[in-house]
């Protein structure tokens, strides 16, 4: 049954065109490198950005190419290609819940700063 | 009396158990490693003095090692397509080729820590940079840590399995060990794809 299995899986798909995909990652590759140099010499705002969202595109895009076709995940049955897909979704929600703490810290930061602008002044007794 | 019991079909892998089992493994891998990179951004996203990541690590270095990761991931993938065809020459060819680029991506590794470690940065206030001395470090060395401890793991596997079938023990009906082990190895390289951005880029 196992041997049936394995040529029918076999039968169900040719190889990919690897190669392809490999271009596709090194073309890929080339672009992300050359927008984290641009992203040396921009400051902030709008362009940096879109910067930062284009290189989370962009690997986003080479790790699907990996999971899709170098780990056959397009030719799997969907059900194991949603399983394989959860921990994104997780992992976007646990980046989520991150925010808030990191947006108090960086409140914390800001008000410590502003307190301890004034330094020269001794601060009265209680 | 012998009774011939049927091994159930796994459910989502029809070929074996030993592929499912490998899925979950790299799914809760992937939670780990996702956790890391979170918690990562968050303690970058709340820090006051986070250095510039290209003033401090060697991005021509590591995208070469990106590169070697991809050719490797490239190799293993042409590895497992030789066996199904029944190519055992190339498949051990192939094979050793991947093992070989994840040595390297090690080794190289292993230079860039050194050179991290023992060299003064400006970028760090003219600090070394290890576990201790600043955050970045430790944020650095953890995860970059943890996935290389991942690539030897697999480059050990890789070379288990490239014994066994350099003692012919894969066949195109029986190649299974191999898809299995592929794998990991293209998780590791996925992994390695984040990290870069993330970490060396961004």
């Amino acid at each position: 049954m196992t041997g049936e299995a394995q040529a029918g899986h076999g039968a169900a798909h040719r190889h990919p065109n690897y190669m392809a995909i490999f271009w596709w990652l090194l073309a890929l590759t080339i672009v992300e490198i050359a927008a984290g140099m641009m992203l040396q010499h921009v400051g902030r705002g709008p362009a940096r950005l879109t910067l930062i969202c284009g290189l989370i595109l962009m690997a986003a895009a080479k790790a699907a190419l990996v999971a899709m076709y170098f780990m056959h995940l397009r030719f799997e049955k969907r059900t194991l290609a949603i399983i394989a897909g959860t921990p994104i979704v997780l992992l976007v929600f646990l980046m989520l819940m991150l925010v808030p703490d990191a947006l108090r810290t960086l409140h914390n930061r800001a008000e410590a700063g502003s307190a301890s602008a004034p330094a020269a002044a001794p601060t009265p007794a209680p | 009396m012998i009774v011939e019991t049927e091994r159930a079909e796994s459910p989502l892998t029809p070929e074996s158990w030993g592929k499912l089992g490998m899925w979950m493994f790299l799914i809760g891998d992937a939670m780990s490693f996702g956790s890391l990179i979170a918690g990562y951004g968050a303690l970058r996203f709340g820090s006051a003095e986070w250095p510039v990541p290209s003033s401090v690590l060697g991005v021509p270095l590591t995208a070469f090692m990106t590169f070697l990761l991809i050719c490797s991931s490239v190799t293993m993938v042409k590895a497992l397509a030789a066996i199904k065809d029944g190519n055992r020459p190339a498949f051990a060819r192939f094979l050793a080729l991947t093992v070989l680029g994840g040595a390297l991506f090690l080794g190289l590794q292993a230079y860039e820590w050194t050179h991290l470690i023992t060299e003064e940065h400006a970028a760090l206030n003219g600090m070394r940079m290890t576990v201790t001395t600043s955050l970045f470090g430790t944020t650095f060395f953890v995860l970059t840590g943890f996935h290389g401890c991942h690539v030897l793991g697999g480059v050990i596997y890789l070379s288990c399995i490239l014994v066994a079938g350099l003692r012919g023990r894969y066949s195109p009906a029986s190649h299974n060990p191999v898809e299995i082990a592929g794998l990991y190895w293209h998780f590791v390289d996925l992994v390695w794809i984040l990290i870069f951005t993330f970490v060396y880029l961004i």
